[in-house]
């Protein structure tokens, strides 16, 4: 466990030490900007004294921003060589694939940090709930280690950063957009599909309720895809 | 402990089809430096990532500082420093924090892991570069972090890929200098291309070709199967002189045979290359005998490139073949004198 808490610290500083992590921060507060106060319908015209839209932003750039923080993770260690270095520590590829995780999901939560100043301005503007606030950032901390967990699981795919952004892009869409089909699949399968849309899981979060399902579901993407990521690391010993 | 530091018993490694390296044998002991020559793509990459538990051999097994690399990969990985070819390091990092980074993550804390820091970086003399980022190295310096980065938990074994290729002359001294300096604790064992380096700095050989070990000496031993190393010795002297000079040295004992080759006509000197029998240093005997005959001796020089010859022959062709080897697992290092 302390070699991964060592990785982590590794991999967040090192965030802060190239451009892609100011890239990827200014993005999405830029998007989310533009999405609150412009686009589609604005904060000014919709009125309301509430964090909702502003949560199903996040949610959305989410799936864009994240697999960009997580597509180095391994792709890079394996194409520069660093990765040999760091796999003949006295590590195990376990705890290499979770200090990469939890350095990820560390920078994930500064971001997080970063936009409340929304909720706080919105509250200057009229009484704000600070319920769901709270369930809502908590929700978005889910889906955001579910998202690393998936990123991280492309990265562990290949050596080119690229690949492992649209790989990651290309599973994220997946759950993103499950939503969208709902209403042209057959009856049956409406139930078990709407099951792995993370928008689903994030409404009751939303409305300030925190549900065990919806935890679990997200917790238990986040370990399928580290899982995965792990054995995949591994089986580079036996190729 | 036993004496052996590293055991490689039938290693063998298939990527896909292909055979990286077949049938692998050999140990290495405590204080012993041993290269590990071959050409390109012969296996000493793939024998140095399954030494390092990086990856598993198809078949057959390791032991590094008694840990077996299937059963205890920590314990490998506890026991040895690994630098790994073409030394890729964080590079967006600070020396200083950079091996921070790796004796915390070999355990060590506050004033333990500075004092192992301090003493890697004096070893490597880093110190000017402690507070630089890593990619504003050269590529001496950055070899020389690769190093430190090895040594700050005092490993037993030292697994050295290709340490010093891509340096210039004086960073390649260099390095040599601090390798023969560890490796008079320590277990060492390095790749290269360089024969001259295999000769300055390692007690003992290994040449692998196309994953099969076709050489297991010492560099002296080794020169000795291709007849030895040969000396060049000019003569002041014309043509005339010629059949006289060479019974003179034919009488040296030890020595097999002696060839003139062919000088500029009438520049007054005659060059004789002289073969030992055994790999033994005549040039004593040569100079004495040139004195008592009152011949003047140009030059006398001991060729160098005996192991080039050793090398080209065993990585040549199909396998390659050992020629009259003596013993299967050659034990006692026998530190060459040069």
């Amino acid at each position: 466990m302390q070699s991964a808490l060592t990785i982590a610290g590794r991999q967040f500083r090192s965030y802060f030490n190239g451009p892609i992590a100011f890239i990827v921060l200014i993005f999405s507060l830029v998007l989310l900007g533009v999405f609150f106060f412009w686009w589609p319908n604005a904060f000014f015209i919709r009125g309301r004294v509430s964090v909702r839209e502003l949560f199903s932003i996040i949610h959305y750039t989410n799936y864009l921003t994240i697999p960009a923080l997580t597509m180095g993770l391994i792709a890079d260690e394996r194409a520069s060589g660093t990765l040999e270095t760091l796999l003949t520590l006295p590590v195990r590829d376990a705890d290499v694939v979770l200090g990469k995780f939890l350095g990820t999901l560390g920078l994930y939560t500064i971001f997080l940090a970063l936009t409340l100043p929304y909720p706080f301005a919105i509250n200057t503007l009229g009484t704000l709930d600070w319920g769901p606030v709270f369930t809502g950032y908590l929700g978005l901390f889910f889906q955001g280690s579910a998202l690393i967990g998936v990123g991280l699981m492309a990265s562990s795919f290949t050596r080119t950063q690229l690949v492992a952004l649209f790989a990651g892009w290309a599973i994220a869409i997946v759950f993103a957009a499950v939503d969208l089909f709902l209403p042209l699949v057959p009856a049956g399968l409406t139930t078990p599909l709407e099951f792995i849309s993370f928008d689903y899981h994030l409404t009751d979060f939303r409305r300030g309720v925190i549900a065990i399902r919806d935890i679990l579901f997200f917790l238990s993407v986040t370990a399928i895809a580290l899982m995965v990521a792990f054995r995949s690391l591994e089986s580079r010993r036996w190729k | 402990m036993s004496d052996v530091m590293i055991e490689a018993q039938g290693l063998s490694k298939n990527y896909g089809s292909f055979a990286a390296l077949k049938d692998v044998n050999f140990e290495v002991r405590r204080g012993e430096v041993v290269g590990f020559l071959g050409p390109n793509g012969a296996g000493k990459t793939t024998t140095m990532k399954i030494l390092t538990c990086f990856i598993a051999p198809t078949s057959g097994s390791a032991k590094v500082a008694g840990c077996d690399v299937f059963d205890d990969p920590m314990g490998v990985r506890k026991a040895i420093g690994y630098l790994p070819e073409s030394t890729p390091l964080y590079t967006e990092m600070l020396v200083l924090e950079y091996l921070e980074f790796v004796a915390k993550m070999r355990g060590y804390k506050g004033v333990d892991a500075r004092k192992r820091i301090k003493k890697a970086v004096e070893q490597t003399s880093l110190g000017d570069v402690i507070a630089k980022e890593i990619r504003a190295l050269s590529k001496g310096y950055k070899q020389r972090v690769g190093l430190a980065q090895a040594l700050v938990h005092e490993p037993d074994v030292l697994i050295l890929d290709e340490p010093m290729s891509g340096l210039d002359p004086n960073q390649a001294a260099e390095i040599r200098g601090l390798i023969t300096e560890i490796g008079e604790q320590r277990t060492v064992i390095l790749s290269t291309h360089d024969l001259g380096e295999i000769q300055q700095t390692c007690d003992r050989v290994l040449i692998i070709n196309r994953g099969k070990l076709v050489a297991d000496d010492t560099p002296e031993e080794l020169r000795d199967r291709v007849g030895g190393s040969k000396f060049r010795v000019t003569v002041q002297g014309g043509r005339s002189d010629s059949s006289k000079i060479r019974d003179i040295f034919g009488k040296i004992d030890g020595v097999h045979s002696i060839r003139e080759r062919a000088s500029e006509s009438d520049s007054g000197e005659l060059l004789f290359v002289v073969s030992p029998s055994k790999s033994e240093d005549l040039r004593e005997e040569i100079f004495r005998a040139a004195v008592k005959n009152d011949l003047v001796l140009l030059g006398l020089r001991r060729d160098a490139d005996g192991l080039q010859n050793v090398f080209r022959e065993l990585t040549t062709g199909e396998g390659g073949s050992l020629p009259a080897k003596k013993s299967a697992k050659k034990s006692t290092p026998v530190k060459e004198e040069e």
